[in-house]
């Protein structure tokens, strides 16, 4: 794997310029990761029935998965370098852009299989992605259902600096601060990693505490039921008490559900100190200071009033990041629909500052 | 313990307005209860082979129930319609209370026994209960994971008028919305009865959409996550096309519907190609069809993010019924649980007026 | 304002009691010896904190760690079982602003209270409650609470 990055070049443009800390990078197909996988794994890729996952986050025809004019002449949505420089990184002016490949590693029982395609995907990301385009950063992709080994591919990768977080699918076997997960977090803690929960995952049990739902809208809207629950667990167990230098970034959760979690997590924390006496301060003190989110999509109201009503109630305005989701179609830009309705300082924080605090790595 | 004098007692009743309580616990001393309402064959078979629930699904309660809602009896509180009265009826002059019974129905992988408890629960229900004191109604308690007997149950049921509604508990084996449920919605549409999602209870799978997690805090704070689930469905599946049901929802907050309301419609016209036979957005069926009970109040640290999620409700703050949960340890008190600041008319509604209509209470 | 409100040997080690003084109840608490009087009213709801579980002292160090003290300091109200501290009269979870009043608590012998011509009967106050009387003999001891007016 290639550790260097090539040096920046100073790009303007007319928007505020912006850190995207979210942007899809999407695995064409399973022969683009065969230059990055031991021969035992392309002889048996090519030779039998499994080809790699076949679970996606996102539908890849549905209205989510692709936005108009995204689609490259060949390969999936977010599979084109040159298309994200030409449709993300210089209209939008992202002066810096942190990949996410939702490859769904997560969703391979065989260790082994899920082991050897982590590695492969991120090599793939160093050597076609961050040697070739110096803007961007990168999500190193895990093992995560098997916690010592997602450690382990942690500590290989993570001397390439162009790595800045650690991407955990949403939707999980155990919720991610179960004790068994602690290898995982002493290795994001080790490197000074960024923990990134990003929609979606692929475990093999249901996506809600009723069973499984008929559609991918229910899937969709009820992700953030999802990243509530890791949330709960995360504090609960003291992962932010035993790391305390460990930051947590949600991607694509929303963020209008944040503010009566936090209520109701403080209050029932109130009632119950008791179980989790390693706790020193109320539940919403360690997710202001640990926890950040993207801003893609964007679960708010239309009205200007209404969402800066929803902000004070949330009200951490360090919290905030900005993010395309690219190629992803969410149907809402934020710079056109959040940050006209915003002081211009906030808004600043969410384009560029909060990120730049967020990831030491940068 | 040497005791005086208890607590203050609230003003005389009288001089109090009355209040209507959407969530009282008749509450079993133990399944022992049932023996006079079940055949011999089935406690021969508790007897000898017990309920038996899904095995690693169950979060022990932490605190018991309230202990100065025990009766003098020493049988459990809330287990004797006598002292229920005397101890919170009379004193704040409950016009009327809903009952809804918490117990193993719902929950027994053995279908016939599920089905033979449900009879015996409701039956208990009818003399212990509502043939005792004429402010009380009742839930129907159904083995609703088998709906053919779940519909019989209904039938049996549905002349006595004091049966206001259907019990889900919080967690069933399917999202609510599923097509297996809806001979239980036809039977409650085609007698007015109202369907109640009482929070906890599990059908065997985790209760996250993460998975299992480690502590009854976190439990405790799932069931917001389970009913936006339940609604989730409910919606997508086109439920209240085609029956024209109330939905309540107790004992799973209300701060997040505001927020579910504008995530549901984003993702709808994102993606409402998936479920064309949706013809209106989310919200508007949630509007019509879905009410939600106080207890667990929220309490947000500031008390005006509270005046600003009764604004987020808008009209809908005539869907908020007060709930007390009594006599449950994390019960809310009818004086003191809602904020002072809350408008007089607002509160009203909550105490009483919400629950007279939903009901259609004299 | 100080009230005699009970002899100390009504309220053994580990014991409490209830008592209506001034127009409040105040739970009175023997630990190990040592007495504490707090408001029975818890501040979140206004329930009856005093007839709460006496429990240990719990702290936590790291994630799965107990720090357990045998000693029956802590009062959990019976309504949503929030902590209280009862030789401070705070919660735990918000030392600072979630806190019931504590009153301080004296023993005094009856023989110093008779000599001092000090009356163990409070006046009678207005509304529902109604005020202990004790009758005070030279070789008791008692416990007084002082109570603003």
């Amino acid at each position: 794997m290639q550790t260097e990055m090539a040096t920046p070049e100073v790009r303007t443009g007319q928007r505020p310029p912006v850190i995207d800390c979210d942007i899809h990078a999407e695995v064409p197909t399973v022969e683009a990761l065969f230059p990055y996988l031991p021969p035992y794994w392309v002889e048996h890729i090519t030779h039998t029935r499994f080809k790699g996952p076949i679970d996606t986050y996102y539908p890849p025809q549905s209205p989510v998965a692709a936005r108009p004019g995204s689609l490259p002449p060949q390969g999936p949505a977010g599979s084109s370098l040159e298309l994200l420089r030409a449709q993300v990184l210089d209209p939008l002016n992202v002066e810096v852009g942190i990949l996410v490949c939702t490859y769904a590693i997560d969703s391979l029982h065989n260790p082994d299989a899920a082991v050897a395609l982590a590695r492969a995907v991120n090599d793939w990301l160093a050597e076609e992605w961050l040697a070739k385009e110096p803007r961007l950063r990168a999500s190193i992709v895990v093992p995560c259902q098997i916690p010592q080994l997602a450690a382990q591919e942690i500590d290989r990768v993570a001397q390439h600096p162009g790595f800045v977080q650690v991407l955990l699918p949403a939707r999980s076997y155990f919720p991610y601060g179960n004790r068994i997960y602690q290898p995982l977090w002493e290795a994001i803690a080790r490197h000074d990693l960024v923990a990134a929960i990003h929609f979606g995952g692929a475990p093999g049990t249901p996506p809600t505490p009723s069973g499984w739902p008929s559609y991918y809208f229910e899937e969709y809207a009820g992700m953030a039921q999802v990243f509530a629950s890791q949330l709960t667990s995360i504090v609960c167990e003291g992962v932010f008490d035993l790391f305390p230098t460990v930051k947590v970034v949600l991607l694509e959760s929303g963020v209008t559900w944040l503010p009566p979690h936090l209520w109701r997590f403080d209050k029932e924390w109130r009632n119950l100190r008791r179980l989790v006496p390693w706790l020193k301060q109320p539940p919403s003190a360690y997710v202001r200071q640990h926890v950040r989110l993207t801003v893609q999509p964007l679960d708010a109201p239309a009205d200007p009033q209404a969402l800066l009503a929803v902000l004070a109630q949330l009200g951490a305005e360090e919290m905030l990041l900005y993010a395309s989701d690219y190629p992803h179609e969410h149907g809402v830009d934020p710079e056109t629909v959040l940050f006209p309705a915003l002081p211009e300082a906030l808004a600043q924080k969410i384009r560029t500052e909060n990120a730049r605090a967020l990831y030491r790595r940068l | 313990m040497v005791v005086t004098q208890t607590q203050p007692r609230p003003p005389r009743a009288r001089t109090r307005p009355p209040i209507i309580d959407c969530d009282l616990h008749n509450e079993l001393d133990s399944i022992k209860d049932l023996y006079p309402y079940l055949s011999q064959r089935w406690r021969d078979h508790i007897e000898t082979y017990g309920v038996r629930p899904f095995a690693g699904s169950y979060y022990p309660r932490f605190w018991p129930n309230r202990a100065d809602a025990r009766p003098p009896s020493g049988r459990q509180s809330g287990s004797e319609v006598g002292f229920t009265r005397q101890h919170y009826l009379d004193p704040y002059n409950v016009a009327y209370a809903i009952l809804i019974p918490l117990t193993p129905v719902g929950r027994q992988p053995n279908q016939a026994l599920d089905a033979a408890l449900a009879t015996a629960v409701n039956d208990w229900q009818v003399a212990e209960w509502l043939d005792q004191d004429p402010r009380l109604r009742a839930s129907i308690v159904v083995p609703f994971e088998d709906p053919p007997r779940a519909v019989a149950e209904i039938e049996r049921r549905a002349a006595d008028k004091r049966f206001v509604q259907v019990e889900f508990t919080g967690r069933p084996q399917e999202p609510m919305g599923r097509r297996k449920y809806w001979p239980i919605y036809e039977a409650c549409a085609r007698h007015g009865l109202h369907v109640v999602s009482h929070a906890f209870g599990s059908y065997g799978q985790p209760v996250t959409g993460c998975g299992w997690p480690s502590y009854y805090l976190e439990e405790h704070i799932g069931p917001a996550q389970a009913m936006q689930a339940n609604i989730i469905s409910l919606i997508a599946e086109g439920v209240f096309d085609h029956f024209p049901i109330k939905v309540v929802s107790v004992e799973n907050g209300f701060g997040w519907l505001p927020s579910l309301m504008w995530r549901l419609d984003r993702s709808w016209r994102l993606l409402r190609s998936e479920v064309p036979h949706l013809k209106r957005p989310p919200s508007e069926y949630i509007r019509e069809h879905v009410y939600l009970t106080t207890q667990p109040m929220e309490e947000p640290p500031d008390p005006r993010h509270f005046l600003t999620l009764l604004e987020q409700y808008g009209d809908m703050v005539d869907h908020i019924l007060f709930a007390s949960d009594y006599p449950h340890w994390d019960a809310d008190e009818p004086d003191t649980a809602l904020p002072a600041r809350v408008p007089e008319a607002i509160r009203r509604g909550i105490l009483f007026e919400n629950a007279r209509r939903l009901y259609n209470l004299p | 304002m100080k009230y005699v409100v009970a002899r100390v040997d009504e309220i053994p080690p580990g014991g409490r009691k209830i008592v209506e003084v001034a127009g409040r109840s105040i739970g009175l608490f023997n630990l190990d010896g040592e007495f504490y009087a707090l408001r029975n009213r818890c501040p979140h709801q206004g329930g009856p904190l005093c007839q709460g579980l006496l429990l240990g002292i719990v702290h936590g160090g790291r994630p799965g760690e107990f720090f357990y003290e045998p000693r029956r300091a802590i009062l959990a109200c019976p309504w949503h079982g929030w902590e209280f501290d009862i030789r401070t009269g705070q919660s735990l979870c918000d030392p600072v602003r979630l806190r019931t009043r504590r009153y301080p608590v004296s023993v005094e012998s009856g023989q110093r209270l008779l000599a001092a011509g000090e009356s163990p009967v409070p006046s009678r106050v207005r509304g529902p409650y109604v005020a202990e009387t004790y009758p005070v003999s030279v070789e008791g001891l008692y416990l007084v609470v002082e109570v603003p007016d």
